[in-house]
């Protein structure tokens, strides 16, 4: 009796300890998280990065993702008007015509929203009417810029105003004025000329008109059907270039289906030599596991690094550095999936008389097939991701066009393009692969 | 007659011929698309494949061959890289630490039977897909945009993919949990979160953790790449070392030793902790 009693305290003291040190354990793994993320708040800086920050440059960036500015230019010696989309050249209003809010003439008037307007006037100056400030005429004399506000007012917070520059900064609107220029920026929401350009013929045109053109309309061009016509428009368009952005994609996905393929097909034959169950030799079989380990443990950086230096920038050199990489990881995996088949196949092919290639072909690669084509299909797919920051590094895709108009710091409307085309190409390689995969492994 | 081929032997050579004829289609296909594709790449490219081919050897050799002469620096250079380094592994495991947190609740969010709001299961993992479809790199440029250079937009860019990449993996796991303990905890009153953390986190735990850690392991090199293109760490050394070029290679091999060094090492452990933690779910 009193022996098991004692049992009965040993259990319940053993039990008593053992929670507490669960406990203990539970406070501790957060006590300890926090503890460190203390350590990183100070030692990545993030009081000095709150100062650092440009909460500015946030509205900029999603005003930018999805809007254009049009502007409307006066050169002030010659008198010349001229409309052009992000103030590029290659979206310029050829000459003669404008926007439909723009009228042209004696003098140039420019509607803008809420009811405001900005005419150039003949004599070189400007008159602005603004809807709950008033009327404001600026004009030149000499070198110097004057400005005549409405009465009782003085310059209001979203003005500024010196020697030789006015500016006036409104949510969708800005104009500004010097000697040499006056300018007027108008803000719309969307991604103009995404599909025609304005010196292409189906620019401005509405949807139905576009359909009726393209399959019953006389052609517009004697040589070329309407539909080829738009098709190299769109193709060749100058401001967003999808021909190089589609070639791009393609180059990105080209370097992933290369390395990885290749990849597979390099470590396909070598994990036979690095199966246990397969290896003619020891050593052969130690040394290739060694070699598929260094090859694994380089980073993808440094061997694109290398391979950069070697074959020049571009997609080659993307998908040799994946394949380097890929060989290493399918050498281990392969090789472990030669190691894990069941043997009876083999021998029951065996006792037929069959030679080791037939016993290869019919005992063992079935057995391995499914494995090994799905892993080459997950690493397709997650080779489409690493393809883009792989591309960034050695200059080709779609990583490079993103790196490129990021740098820009302008060009926001394009990253958001790229951005959208990678996320819709990835997802589409996930579904296809994980699709594929389903199929192969249900047989 | 007797000597004649029974009919259901014959469909089943001409069966045979037609699969041998599809897989053979099959193969031929994709030869083709490899050698076009390669022909594509090879022209796209600045140097060709066999021109360069000859020369893979030649930049290691010349940067060893440097760092060898110079090999007196290299200790020295191995302690000026450490902190940068550590900065590198730490944006790695920062990033796997909120990632992972985020990815358990967006996990328990999407998993079906757990899920608190179940007609917003798809709207969960859509937005998941996005995350891991979204590349770091877009993320960590746009952020040094706006908040300037430095480790944080390389660790929110990682720790972005890593919820969508884990978020997926958690709640597979979660799904295949037994789901008897959560009902238990229904039928004593327990409140969400209660039948979440004593009636599945237990469970799924060391299947999450094996998972944590092998992201772990992907994010030191994502880290390392990121710091490259344009945040601190230890890619951002190698950067500016290879830009200066002739003079400054002792450091970029050892830069190149410290991370293979640290990504052998971390691979190593993680592999360890991982057999253990995964062996140690089922035998329990």
């Amino acid at each position: 009796m009193s022996m098991a009693a004692a049992d009965m305290n040993s259990l319940r003291s053993d039990l008593v300890r053992s929670f507490l040190r669960r406990k203990r354990f539970s406070l501790a793994v957060p006590g300890l998280i926090l503890l460190y993320l203390t350590y990183i708040f100070f030692a990545f800086d993030v009081p000095g990065l709150v100062s650092r920050a440009r909460p500015e440059n946030a509205a900029i960036l999603l005003g930018d993702f999805w809007s254009y500015k049009t502007h409307v230019t006066r050169d002030n010696r010659t008198g010349d008007v001229q409309a052009a989309i992000e103030g590029e050249r290659k979206g310029e209003y050829p000459d003669g015509t404008m926007p439909d809010w723009v009228t042209t003439g004696e003098e140039t008037a420019i509607a803008l929203p809420h009811g405001a307007e900005v005419r150039y006037l003949a004599d070189g100056s400007a008159a602005l009417s603004i809807p709950e400030f008033g009327d404001l005429h600026v004009g030149l004399d000499g070198r110097q810029i004057v400005a005549t506000l409405p009465d009782g007012t003085n310059v209001p917070d979203w003005m500024s105003l010196s020697r030789n520059r006015i500016s006036i900064n409104q949510n969708d609107w800005r104009f500004s004025m010097t000697p040499a220029k006056t300018e007027t920026f108008r803000y719309q929401m969307g991604w103009e000329l995404f599909f025609f350009t304005l010196d292409s013929q189906f620019h401005g045109r509405s949807a139905g008109e576009l359909i009726a053109l393209a399959f019953w309309e006389p052609r517009l061009e004697p040589d070329r059907s309407n539909i080829s016509a738009m098709a190299r428009d769109v193709w060749t368009n100058k401001m967003w270039r999808h021909g190089d952005v589609a070639w791009a994609m393609g180059e990105t996905v080209l370097m992933a289906f290369l390395g990885t393929m290749g990849a597979g097909l390099i470590a396909l034959p070598l994990a036979f030599f690095a199966a246990s169950n397969f290896a003619p030799a020891r050593w052969l079989r130690l040394s290739l596991r060694r070699v598929f380990d260094l090859l694994r443990g380089v980073d993808g950086l440094i061997w694109t690094v290398i391979l950069s230096r070697a074959f020049g920038p571009g997609p080659l050199t993307g998908s040799l550095a994946i394949l380097m990489t890929d060989t290493g990881t399918f050498g281990k995996t392969f090789s472990e999936a030669l190691e894990n088949i069941d043997d009876k196949q083999v021998e029951g092919i065996q006792s037929t008389g069959a030679s080791a290639v037939q016993r290869m072909r019919f005992g063992v690669i079935p057995q391995v097939a499914p494995v090994i084509l799905s892993q080459l299909l997950y690493y397709l797919e997650s080779n489409t991701r690493s393809a883009t920051v792989i591309g960034a590094l050695v200059g080709g895709g779609i990583g490079l066009l993103l790196t490129q108009a990021i740098i820009t710091q302008k060009d926001w409307e394009e990253v958001c393009y790229y951005m959208i085309l990678t996320v819709i190409t990835v997802m589409i390689m996930d579904n296809l692969s994980g699709w594929i995969r389903r199929r192969i492994i249900k047989g | 007659m007797s000597l004649a081929i029974h009919p259901a032997t014959s469909e089943y050579l001409s069966l045979i011929r037609r699969k041998r004829l599809y897989g053979g289609i099959l193969v031929a296909l994709f030869a083709v698309l490899l050698a076009s594709g390669f022909r594509v790449a090879d022209d796209r490219n600045a140097g060709g494949f066999f021109e360069g081919f000859h020369r893979i050897l030649d930049f290691p050799t010349e940067i060893f061959s440097e760092a060898a002469t110079n090999w007196r620096n290299l200790p020295g250079l191995f302690v000026q890289f450490i902190p940068s380094l550590i900065e590198t592994l730490n944006i790695a495991a920062v990033s796997t630490l909120f990632g992972a947190l985020l990815a358990s609740l967006l996990a328990f969010l999407s998993t079906r039977g757990l899920a608190l709001w179940p007609r917003m299961i798809p709207v969960f993992r859509t937005s998941m897909d996005i995350m891991r479809a979204v590349p770091e790199i877009v993320i960590a440029l746009v952020l040094i945009f706006l908040l300037g250079g430095g480790p944080v937009p390389a660790m929110i860019a990682i720790a972005f993919h890593t919820t969508g990449a884990l978020g997926k993996l958690f709640s597979e796991a979660a799904e295949n949990a037994d789901i008897k303990p959560v009902e238990g905890l229904t039928s004593v009153g327990g409140n969400w979160m209660q039948r979440v953390w004593l009636g599945v986190f237990p469970q799924v735990a060391p299947n999450w953790s094996s998972y944590a850690l092998l992201r772990f392991e992907i994010n030191i090199r994502a880290s390392a790449i990121l710091g490259f293109v344009g945040s601190g760490g230890i890619g951002y050394d190698l950067k500016t070392a290879l830009q200066w070029g002739q003079g400054k290679y002792d450091q970029v091999v050892a830069i190149f030793t410290l991370l293979l060094i640290t990504i052998s090492i971390v691979d190593h452990f993680s592999d360890r902790a991982r057999a253990r933690l995964v062996k140690g779910g089922n035998s329990a």
